[in-house]
């Protein structure tokens, strides 16, 4: 075991998979100078870990800034033997590249009666909070949960960042990774050795049975701390769970937590409307909302664009606080707070 | 020029034999459409038969091709069998894509056909990778990418080309210029020659005026996939051609965007009748033989048709199906 970073567990299963599979290559913008970590050891290219003194040019590329034609070639190169990486970096950016990811990562396999596999991962990370204004803050993760043929990961810890990723590069269909950027620096205790985990199966990053908490991405770690108040609040008892997987989404666990807790508060940092908390939620009210003792209640950013100024953007996002808020009003608490202070 | 001296007899009667092939396919589909077997939208390559079967002749087992909309030349010009493709085009579980695909999305990857697209200029793109991976694995294949004089406006085309000749890869991109984008002539749309845009990319661009000849067009290309086998990068080709036909089937345009005789001039220049005549001057084959051959390849298209129709319709199990490479659990998408 040893402690690693969430950006470092990243280049860690990038590491792994390379030296495991030669067909394995990383292709994206400015992977070669490890601009954003996640493709070498040290500052020095000579440093031990450095991607381009392993694996040569041919397996780590720097490409032109021609998002559509990257997909696009990592596609027909993932249909004809190779198994790419593509670094996006920004997640924002994906959109310069949405009819290959839509129109052929997404179709080909079907459209083609299973002729056809794609084996690639399209990695970004959402820049979001982090002052960066409306073009690289976003976190659109809900909109490729609408394209059938992708799958997506959304880790919210280290250890699932590693293990995800190299599932996703074993993979033999098209994966997006979605890597939340406040979750860089979050530090975990990580096997050494290799290790995969399976899509669609959901993490329970604590155990309760008051109210049943989901955090997605970058709220999982803001459910925890909120989750750890309450219990030391007022006794009330969360079980958070950490979807992992966006796509398969891992419902059972959920809806099995709901008929335990038999309340429900969600969040994740998308936009609400269409989000994968409102797919969630519409899946409990189809299937325990006869268990349900407390309306659903999400916490999302608003269906509002991302400002630039600091004094602006952070009020846009869920917080420890808000989640905790609604945990209390599903519990009831709010409203004995109201009563208390009306009497 | 290279020509007969470069190519076995065996060669110049196969393009005979695969560009009738197209010309009966595409007639028999024209008319399944009319009759009303097959749905949706079906784009023929009636009068492009040299341009589609020059280029696929010059490459070899092994190299893949991308296509477009007007999608069933391709395969057939690599050499696919005719019943599986007409299958799909009418939706049988016989069909090459076991009716997922259609008309618009042909794939054959038995022989090379890495799949046509119903997005103009998407699939660009995906023959680069294919040459990516030619170069990664150090595979001695190439990848050609069809596309039309429409699709050389897309912006794709050109950061595909970009890529390509920035990473030496072995690729092939050949446009399809049959003069008109639906019913939008070309040079009203389109700055410049494509074939010069080539040269912005630090590749060759290579024009064949007369892309009603199959012997041109094999050349032109063959060259081509010589260069990008040697590791010397991609190429551009821009063939010009002419569909004879609508832009799709069933389409009817009431303003006459085309020049009056224009048609006349072209059907004059018909890529099968040229070759059979070259064909018969050269002593290669007699009237005779080339008779006998249009009759089989008829018979052919005949047997095509029986076996779709005979063919069962996909069970509706089918459509959830193929969308991953792991099972998919039905239960979540009823």
């Amino acid at each position: 075991m040893s402690v690693m970073t969430y950006i470092g567990a990243i280049g860690a299963a990038q590491q792994e998979a390379m030296i495991a599979d030669e067909r394995v290559i990383i292709i994206g913008e400015d992977v070669e100078a490890n601009v954003y970590g996640t493709t070498g050891g040290g500052k020095q290219r000579a440093e031990k870990g450095d991607f381009v003194e392993q694996f040569g040019n041919r397996r780590i590329r720097n490409t032109p800034i021609s998002e559509e034609a990257i997909v696009g070639a990592a596609i027909g190169a993932a249909m004809t033997g190779l198994r790419p990486i593509v670094d996006l970096s920004y997640s924002s950016f994906l959109y310069m590249a949405m009819d290959q990811l839509v129109n052929q990562a997404a179709k080909n396999r079907y459209m083609f009666g299973g002729q056809s596999s794609v084996p690639v991962v399209f990695r970004s990370a959402m820049f979001y909070g982090l002052n960066t204004g409306a073009h690289h803050s976003d976190r659109p993760y809900p909109m490729f949960m609408n394209v059938p043929g992708l799958k997506i990961i959304a880790p919210a810890s280290a250890s699932d960042a590693k293990g995800l990723l190299r599932q996703a590069i074993d993979s033999d269909d098209p994966v997006m990774s979605f890597e939340a950027v406040p979750l860089w620096g979050l530090k975990e205790e990580i096997e050494d050795k290799e290790y995969r985990i399976p899509f669609g199966k959901a993490r329970i990053r604590r155990e309760g049975s008051d109210v049943t908490v989901v955090g997605i991405s970058g709220s999982l770690p803001l459910a925890l701390k909120a989750a750890e108040a309450m219990a030391e609040e007022h006794g009330i008892s969360c079980e958070v769970i950490d979807p992992r997987t966006l796509v398969p989404l891992d419902t059972a666990t959920i809806v099995e937590s709901v008929r335990k807790t038999g309340r429900l508060v969600l969040a994740e940092p998308a936009h609400r409307a269409c989000g994968a908390t409102a797919e969630i939620a519409a899946t409990v009210a189809e299937e325990a909302q006869d268990a349900l003792r407390a309306p659903i209640r999400r916490l999302t950013a608003p269906n509002m664009q991302i400002p630039f100024s600091p004094a602006l953007e952070a009020q846009l996002y869920p917080t420890t606080e808000k989640i905790a808020a609604a945990i209390r009003q599903v519990v009831g608490l709010e409203e004995a707070v109201k009563e208390r202070i009306s009497a | 020029m290279l020509r007969k001296a470069d190519l076995q007899n065996d060669t110049l009667l196969e393009m005979q034999r695969r560009m009738i092939r197209i010309r009966l396919f595409d007639e028999r589909a024209s008319k399944m459409v009319k009759r009303g077997y097959i749905p949706g939208t079906v784009h023929t390559s009636i009068g492009q038969e040299a341009q589609v079967v020059g280029a696929c002749m010059a490459l070899r087992k092994g190299d893949h091709i991308t296509g477009n909309h007007r999608s069933h030349g391709h395969p057939i010009g690599m050499g696919s069998p005719l019943g599986p493709l007409m299958a799909e085009l009418v939706g049988k579980a016989t069909g090459v894509c076991r009716g997922k695909g259609g008309s618009l999305h042909l794939a054959d990857y038995a022989h090379g056909s890495l799949g046509e697209s119903g997005i103009t200029g998407s699939s660009i793109p995906i023959a680069v990778g294919a040459g990516l991976s030619a170069q990664t694995l150090g595979e001695d294949r190439v990848a050609m990418c069809f596309f039309g004089d429409g699709a050389a406006n897309q912006g794709v085309l050109y950061e595909s080309m970009n890529l390509a000749s920035a990473w030496k890869l072995p690729v092939i991109f050949l446009c399809e210029n049959n003069h008109y984008a639906l019913s939008t002539p070309a040079h009203t749309v389109t700055g410049g020659r494509i074939v010069d845009r080539a040269a912005g990319f630090g590749m060759p661009g290579v024009r064949v005026e007369n892309g009603q000849n199959v012997l041109d067009v094999h050349e032109a290309v063959s060259e081509a996939a010589a260069r990008g086998r040697r590791g010397d990068g991609p190429t551009l080709v821009e063939v010009m051609t002419y569909r004879y036909r609508e832009h799709s089937e069933g389409l009817r345009i009431n303003v006459d965007y085309r020049d009056t005789n224009e048609r006349e001039i072209w059907l004059a220049r018909d890529p099968i009748q040229a070759h059979r005549a070259w064909l018969i001057a050269e002593g290669v084959a007699s009237e005779a033989e080339l008779d006998a051959l249009a009759d089989a390849i008829a018979q052919e298209v005949e047997d095509c048709v029986t076996f779709t129709m005979e063919s069962p319709d996909p069970e509706p199990k089918a459509a959830f199906e193929d969308l991953y490479t792991d099972p998919y659990d039905l239960e979540a998408v009823l």
